[in-house]
Parts: structure tokens; sequence; C-alpha cells
């Protein structure tokens, strides 16, 4: 597991105690750390077992357990491609191919620039539109090969731009 | 024009808001606050309409004009035209390929004619963070009813007599849950909705708890009251952002209000809802495994001989609906068990929400009578396959459900038929494939998503299907063999025996139905060698027919890697070296004249 140095723990145990020290919430304080760092930092598993009273290991299993939760770490911009029956039926295979090739990487994995990740979702409920895919949130409708190339384009565009 | 009462409704749930839906809204209401009207209109951003495929929708009324697809750029035109002046604008008008006309109004549209909403009455039709917009459609009435009116029995005989059974795929009698979970007398008690829908290719919960979430909240009230609890859980899927964040602001709103909280409009009865986000993990729609994952563990389920409602939440009496289950709580204390009963067939009265998806015309979220017939919803409501290809099957109940094929387009929706041919009701899930479905791949993908999603604990489920993963995947490559298919039905009675959940127990199902009915497309593959849909790679080659090619070098245009050569106006020909096999050919050529093959290529090349 990558281990970033540069964390800084100060805001951890801040997210950490926005929730009483009951077992109940260690899902929700899970899946806080993972939108703050993009992925759970094995030392941040640490502070939550001492908070919360609970073995390492348990803490450890749910963060494997739960799709929302990852152990590695995100890239800036994460691609989730909608694989649900709807996008499945309508060919999100080959939005997922497409990808793959440009970007040079595997599903769940991310670029080495850090800049992009891919993520196969089962539904993103939105099964009118599909194939569907959906970048930091924004939804991409009625996707094709072809418009697969202009989104990335259009990240890296905006890279060049700051 | 001066229409004092006049609002204009802009469709912002997902399926809209994926298409701008949002921008139209901000625009609408920037250029009516720069135009000089008398009367200003009031525009409302709302949840789902249900035809997501032609979003986004804006209603305008009380004039009762429906406008489709609309993008920013027609804002101008709607306000100078429609809001001030009256005109309709053709172009955005509704096209009913069954009426072949355009329409005015949405409700004679065919797609809503077949209709009839229980569940969905408010959406589309309220601002869903409005509770004002609630209540002024007697929203919390039915709360007011049962705190002041009814007793807990008299509440619990309303929803028994009205046959209301659980929306969430299983059918249990509602009623009879609530009155064993209320005969415990061991405190404190808990309600749970589920909001998790795991389901893909279904967005039924989602678009209630985005669209009207006041009423979820009523009917998990209404139950607290009935059966003594004063706490409830949401558990909203990770994904569903939109449906979290308007769920808690009908909630804070709701306790401004004093409809939740402590003496429930001066009635002396508390109780409190609190949201906790998925994980994302399909087994936690699983009602023991999702109240393990509150419980803030690792969502596993575990075998039921005990009930939740007896030891549920914390080992106390819980009672689990899911999101339709409890919209359709007010309704019926309102109007009564017999109203509910008339609508409906025996043993499945009141109505059904279905997402509409996969290879059909008119995609969206429907609400019919239970026992409205699959053909109506497919061809009626639906309007049929795009490009009007031939119907093939269509896929209920996801993952666990099974797939009917065409024979039994005149079946009844609801759960008994259903489940008589080997499917289910499931969510409420309904997937329409056409003949470029390829079944074995289909049962393929779902024993890849089960194979991800089971949790591991029982050697069936998680080794099992595996198991059948693999067989499957080497019969779509043309490895397999014939006697694959027996072992498949083997593998099949198994896991559905010695699993211990709903997620094992139902697993086998679309490789069971997908046996049952198109054995002969497992055949093709294993001794044929060949996909008649085009689906499986290895087993697919492109050839041109010459009697049919009428040499308008369409396929060649779209081929991505010309490997498609021919003069105009005479037959062409696939170079099956160079052909990637994407079908590009194949969807667009006019005359049909591109034809599917098995591995060996014809010689017509």
């Amino acid at each position: 597991m990558k281990i970033d140095s540069s964390i800084d723990y100060n805001e951890t145990i801040k997210i950490i105690r926005k929730y009483p020290n009951e077992k109940k919430f260690t899902l929700a304080i899970l899946q806080d750390i993972q939108k703050e760092y993009g992925f759970i930092p094995k030392e941040v598993m640490t502070k939550i077992s001492d908070y919360l009273n609970i073995p390492l290991s348990d803490i450890y299993s749910m963060s494997t357990f739960y799709k929302a939760l990852s152990l590695k770490e995100k890239g800036k911009y994460i691609i989730k491609v909608c694989n649900g029956t709807a996008c499945h039926i309508r060919g999100s295979n080959s939005l997922i191919e497409e990808l793959t090739d440009i970007l040079n990487i595997a599903p769940e994995e991310t670029t080495e620039d850090g800049l992009f990740s891919i993520e196969i979702v089962n539904c993103l409920g939105a099964c009118a539109l599909a194939p569907v895919m959906m970048v930091n949130g924004k939804y991409y409708g009625s996707m094709t090969k072809e418009k697969v190339k202009t989104v990335i384009d259009e990240y890296r565009g905006l890279e060049h731009e700051q | 024009m001066n229409n004092s009462n006049r609002k204009i409704l802009v469709c912002c749930g997902t399926g809209c808001l994926a298409n701008n839906s949002f921008e139209v809204y901000t625009k609408l209401k920037e250029k009516l606050k720069d135009t000089k009207i008398a009367v200003q209109p009031l525009v409302k951003a709302t949840g789902c309409n249900g035809l997501c495929e032609k979003g986004p929708v804006v209603k305008i009324l009380p004039d009762d004009i429906s406008y489709f697809k609309v993008s920013t750029k027609d804002v101008d035109a709607i306000v100078e035209k429609t809001i001030l002046n009256g005109e309709i604008i053709d172009k955005l008008l509704y096209y009913d390929t069954n009426e072949k006309k355009k329409l005015i109004s949405h409700k004679d549209a065919t797609f809503y004619k077949h209709q009839q909403k229980i569940s969905l009455r408010n959406i589309g039709e309220v601002d869903p963070l409005l509770i004002e917009d609630y209540l002024e459609r007697d929203g919390y009435k039915a709360l007011r009813k049962v705190l002041f009116e009814m007793t807990s029995e008299e509440i619990i005989d309303v929803i028994e007599a009205s046959g209301l059974r659980g929306r969430g795929g299983a059918g249990f009698p509602t009623g009879s849950k609530w009155r064993t979970c209320y005969k415990y007398n061991n405190f404190p008690k808990y309600i749970v909705c589920n909001g998790d829908e795991g389901d893909p290719g279904a967005f039924m919960d989602r678009s209630i708890m985005e669209g009207d979430p006041n009423t979820v909240i009523e009917g998990m009230i209404i139950c607290g009251y009935a059966i003594k609890s004063h706490k409830g859980y949401l558990y909203i899927r990770d994904e569903y952002e939109l449906a979290r964040k308007n769920m808690q602001i009908a909630i804070d709103n709701a306790k401004k209000h004093g409809y939740l909280g402590e003496n429930i409009i001066g009635s002396n009865f508390d109780f409190d809802l609190e949201i906790v986000r998925g994980g994302g993990a399909f087994v936690c729609g699983e009602s023991s495994a999702l109240m393990a994952s509150i419980e803030g563990n690792v969502g596993e389920p575990r075998a039921k001989y005990i009930r939740s409602v007896e030891k549920g939440l914390w080992n106390q009496p819980t009672i689990l609906n899911n999101v339709e289950t409890w919209a359709n709580i007010p309704p019926i204390i309102s109007n009564g068990a017999k109203w509910f009963k008339s609508i409906g067939i025996e043993n499945n009265s009141g109505t059904k929400v279905f997402s509409l998806v996969g290879k059909v015309k008119n995609t969206g979220l429907v609400e019919v009578p239970m026992g409205t017939k699959l053909r109506e919803l497919v061809f009626d409501i639906g309007g049929g396959i795009i490009k009007d290809r031939p119907f093939k099957a269509i896929q209920t109940g996801g993952p666990s459900g099974g797939c009917i094929p065409k024979e039994h387009l005149d079946i009844s929706l609801d759960f008994d038929s259903l489940s008589n041919i080997g499917s289910m009701m499931g969510s409420g899930g309904v997937i329409v494939m056409d003949d470029t479905t390829c079944m074995v791949e289909l049962a393929r993908y779902y024993m890849e998503f089960l194979s991800e999603e089971s949790c591991g604990k029982c050697t069936t489920c998680r080794e099992g299907i595996k198991i059948m993963l693999e067989i499957l995947t080497n019969i779509t490559k043309g490895e397999g063999e014939l006697e694959d298919i027996e072992l498949l039905l083997d593998l099949s009675e198994t896991i559905s025996n010695a699993s211990l959940c709903g997620l094992g127990k139902t697993a086998p199902n679309p490789v069971i139905t997908t046996i049952k009915y198109f054995k002969d497309e497992y055949i093709d593959h294993i001794v044929n060698q060949k996909c008649n849909a085009g689906i499986c790679k290895k087993l697919t080659s492109y050839y041109i027919e010459e009697e049919i090619c009428i040499g308008c070098g369409l396929c060649a245009k779209k081929c991505p890697t010309n490997a498609i050569t021919g003069i105009k106006k005479e037959p062409h020909i696939i170079n099956a070296d160079i052909c990637v096999k994407c079908g590009a050919c194949f969807t667009n050529c006019p005359t049909g004249a591109v034809k599917i093959g098995g591995v060996v290529v014809e010689s017509k090349n």
C-alpha cells in the first residue's frame, strides 16, 4: 500500500471527531476519509481503530468489503463507467475498451501522472441515457466510443490551462 | 396573457439533470426576471417526470403544455412565445409514435395514458425541497389522521386489508409484517427504509427519494406510531447523492414544521429519522446484511431463523420496508383499504413502479396497476423496440430475476405470475432486449456481477457462482462443451439450495431461465460456434449478402478500420482480416444486407 507522508493528520482527527465514538459511525467516518483523501490511508485506519476502540482488523475488513472505499490512491479525475444491465446491453463494454486504450490503464487503476482513474460501477440510475459515464460527478449520457476521446481531451485541456 | 396561477415546472430528476435541465431551469428564472410580465410565473425544479428518454422536460401549468428535449437555447422562445403570447412551440412538442401526431399535453401521450400513479403521485408536480408543495397536495394529512383518530390496531388493520405487499421484491404482506412486530413488547423498536437499490438497471427508489422525499418520511412516521417505535433509519445508496441531499433537506424541513421530532404536531408522539450512507455493496440490499451495515459491521447476512421483526437492528424488533412501500402508506391511510384493493388484481393490489430500460423507445419511470400485461408495458407505454427490431426477451427482477421470452408477452405483471414462469417482480427493473442481445453473454454478465458482489460467507455462493461464470465465459469464447449445460443446471440447484441469503438463493435464476427459454443459443455457441446476436466477438463474423446490397456505401463510411470496399451502386465486401467486429456496418445498413456469420467466415468474401 502506498503511504503518502504529506497527509495532514490534524485534519484526520477533525473528521473522525465529528462523530461520537460509537461503532455505528465506522462506515460514515471511513466514507468521509475516502472523500477527503481519495483512499483510506493505513495511518488513518489506526486512528479510527483507537478512537472507536475497534480492532484494526475490523476497520481493514470494512475498508476492503465496501465498494465505496479504496485502499489505493485515486486519480484527480475519477471516471466511472456504468456497467448496469441497461448500459451493458447498449454497449458499455466498448466504452471501457476505448478508455483503457486511450489511458493505457486497466479498470480500477490510475494513470501514472495521477490524473485519471477508471472505475466500473454497477448502476448510476440514469438508465435512459445508457450507456453512461461520469467524471467527478458529472454525467455523460448516450456515450459512444468517439465521444470518450472528446471527454478525455476536455479534461486534459483543463490541466493545460491551469 | 394574465394567468396568476401560472407555473413552469422543470424536471430535475437525474435523467434530465444529466441532460443539463438545471441550466434550463436557471436560465428560465433569469430570463423571466428580466422580462416585464404583470404576473411572474413560478418556476420550479421538480423530480422525475418518467419519460427520461425525451428529457429535459418542461411543463407549463395551468395551460397544460409539455415541452420535451428542451435546451438552454429554447429558453428565450419559451418565454417570448409561450409565456408572453400563449403561442405553442411546435418543435418542442412530444411526437407520439403510437398516435402518430404531436401532442400539447403530456397527459394525452400513450406513455402516460396507460399509467396510474400512487407512489409517484407527486413526482414531477412538486418541488421536492418545499414541504409547502407537499402540504398543498394533502401531504401529512394521513399522519394527522392516524395520530388523532386511529389506534395502532386500526392502522395495521387498514394496511393488512389493503393487501399491500412489499415492493422491494419478495412481495411479503406489509400488514402482517407490521402486526407481528407490533406484538413484541421489547423496546426500543426500529423502522428502516431500504434505499440501497443495488439492482443494475433500476431507478424507481432513487426517483421517489429525489422527487417526493416527504411521502417516504410520512409513511415511516405512520408505521413508527403504529408499532410504537421512535427511531427510523434510511439506508441510502452511496452513489445516490441527490437522493440523499433531498431526503436530508426534507427531514430537516419536516422537523422545523413539527412533523418529526418531539410531540409531533402536538400529539405526544416522538419520532426521529437518520440517514445512513450505503457502502456500495449489492448484498446490503438484503435485510439482515443491511442491518449489519447500519450497526457498523461488514454487511454480511445472517440466517433468518429469527426474523428481524423480532430481532433486527441491534437485536431489537425492526420493520424494514423499501422506498416504494413507504410511499404507498399515506395514500392507503387517506383513501382506505377498499380503494387500494380496487386497483390491481386479486392478491396483488395497487400499482407497481417499473424502470423500463434497454432496447425500448420510451425509456423511463412507469407506474401501472398490478396485472397490466407485459405487452402493454413494452409496446404501448414503451413504444416498442428501438429501430423496430424484433423483440427477443425481457429481464425482470435484476440479477435475481429471469428472462421472459416473447411467448410470455401476454403475462400479467404481478408477483405470482412472474414467479410462476421462473422470473420475479424484484424491485421493478425491466430490461427490454432485442435480437442483438446475446442471452448467453447476458447470463455471463449477471454471474460476473454476482461473483463480485457475493459477500463470500457461503462456499456455494462464493465458489459456485465463480465456476458458473467460468463455464459461461468459456461458452462465449467458443470453448464450451454440450455437457456444460447440464453442469450449469446442477450447479444452479446446489447454489440455490445451500446458500444462506437471497443473493445466493436466486443467483442462478438468469442462467436457469436463459437455458430454459434460449437453449438453442447455448447450442449455437457450443456446437455451431456462432453468436447470432453478434455480441460474442470470437464467435462473430460479418459478411455482406450480394443480392441485398444496394452499394450505398454507408457501411464503408461507418467502418472504423476501412475493412469494407466496393464501388458505388455495386455490392460491397468485408475484409475479415481487418474487421474488428464492431458491428457498425450491421447496425447502419439500411437494407439489412450485412449478415452475422459464425467462426468460419463465409466464402462470399
